[in-house]
């Protein structure tokens, strides 16, 4: 198995979470294109560590789940806070900080 | 062709048709169900990359705890259910920045690991099985594990003020 497989799934992974970041208007929807990207590194990790028989890539994919679920948690908190002070969770009408 | 090379690309497939679901779907709770799908397609290539234990987590913690978190958010925003348009004006500079970057990336990765091959081997067995992994954890890696469980703990403290109703 070629390394460059994985290492080019995890790279259209990662794109398509930055397009969805920066495209999305829903809050949930940009926190689904963060967690993209955020598997497509776990991706690469884990092929690195397959590819050097070193487990430490495994072990930092562990962590990045983590960071995730910790990440989606405030994240989801931030996202529902918006929607009670909003009534609406379009991220383009948070602009109250805007010149 | 091995039959990992077989499972790596019917998986690649449907991680890719999944990601591309996500972000163009113009159903939110259909974006939430195609992200499912590249989890389950993730964790089924660590298994087939022998890591089995990160594998394992991630069924557990991604798919069995995010998803759903994500599942009850769109339930708890009273996200549109229908149909509907959630793509803001910036969608073809998006295009051109994603198109750009994947275009720059793969560039760099032919070149850079064009003729390197993984090699399942049973030291790569051995080495990866949940003892090793959990051995490396907390000898070489305790002090970023320690950090995590208090970051996780200060998320947890911090989601709970954000949401709660005062």
């Amino acid at each position: 198995m070629a390394l460059n497989q994985y290492l080019i799934l995890s790279a259209f992974l990662f794109c398509c979470g930055v397009y969805g970041v920066l495209a999305r208007r829903n809050g949930v929807l940009v926190l689904l294109s963060v967690e993209l990207m955020l598997n497509a590194v776990n991706i690469n990790l884990v092929a690195f560590s397959a590819f050097t028989s070193h487990v430490a890539g495994q072990v930092f994919a562990l962590f990045v789940i983590t960071i995730a679920a910790a990440e989606v948690g405030v994240g989801l908190a931030i996202v529902l806070l918006i929607y009670r002070n909003l009534r609406s969770p379009d991220l383009d009408r948070v602009d109250q900080l805007k010149g | 062709m091995t039959s990992q090379n077989v499972a790596f690309w019917i998986l690649a497939i449907a991680m890719g048709a999944g990601a591309v679901g996500v972000v163009r779907s113009r159903n939110i709770v259909h974006a939430a169900l195609f992200l499912i799908v590249v989890l389950v397609g993730a964790a089924a290539q660590y298994i087939v990359l022998l890591a089995e234990f990160v594998g394992i987590t991630q069924f557990f913690i991604y798919i069995g705890a995010i998803a759903v978190l994500f599942l009850f958010g769109i339930m708890l925003t009273r996200a549109p259910m229908q149909a509907g348009d959630f793509d803001n004006d910036q969608r073809w500079p998006a295009v051109m920045v994603a198109a750009f970057l994947f275009v720059v990336l793969v560039a760099l990765l032919v070149q850079a690991f064009g003729h390197d091959e993984i090699q399942l081997t049973d030291k790569l067995l051995e080495a990866s099985r949940t003892g090793p992994v959990a051995d490396s954890i907390f000898r070489n890696f305790v002090v970023p594990f320690e950090v995590v469980s208090m970051l996780l703990l200060a998320a947890l403290v911090g989601a709970v003020v954000i949401a709660r109703r005062d």
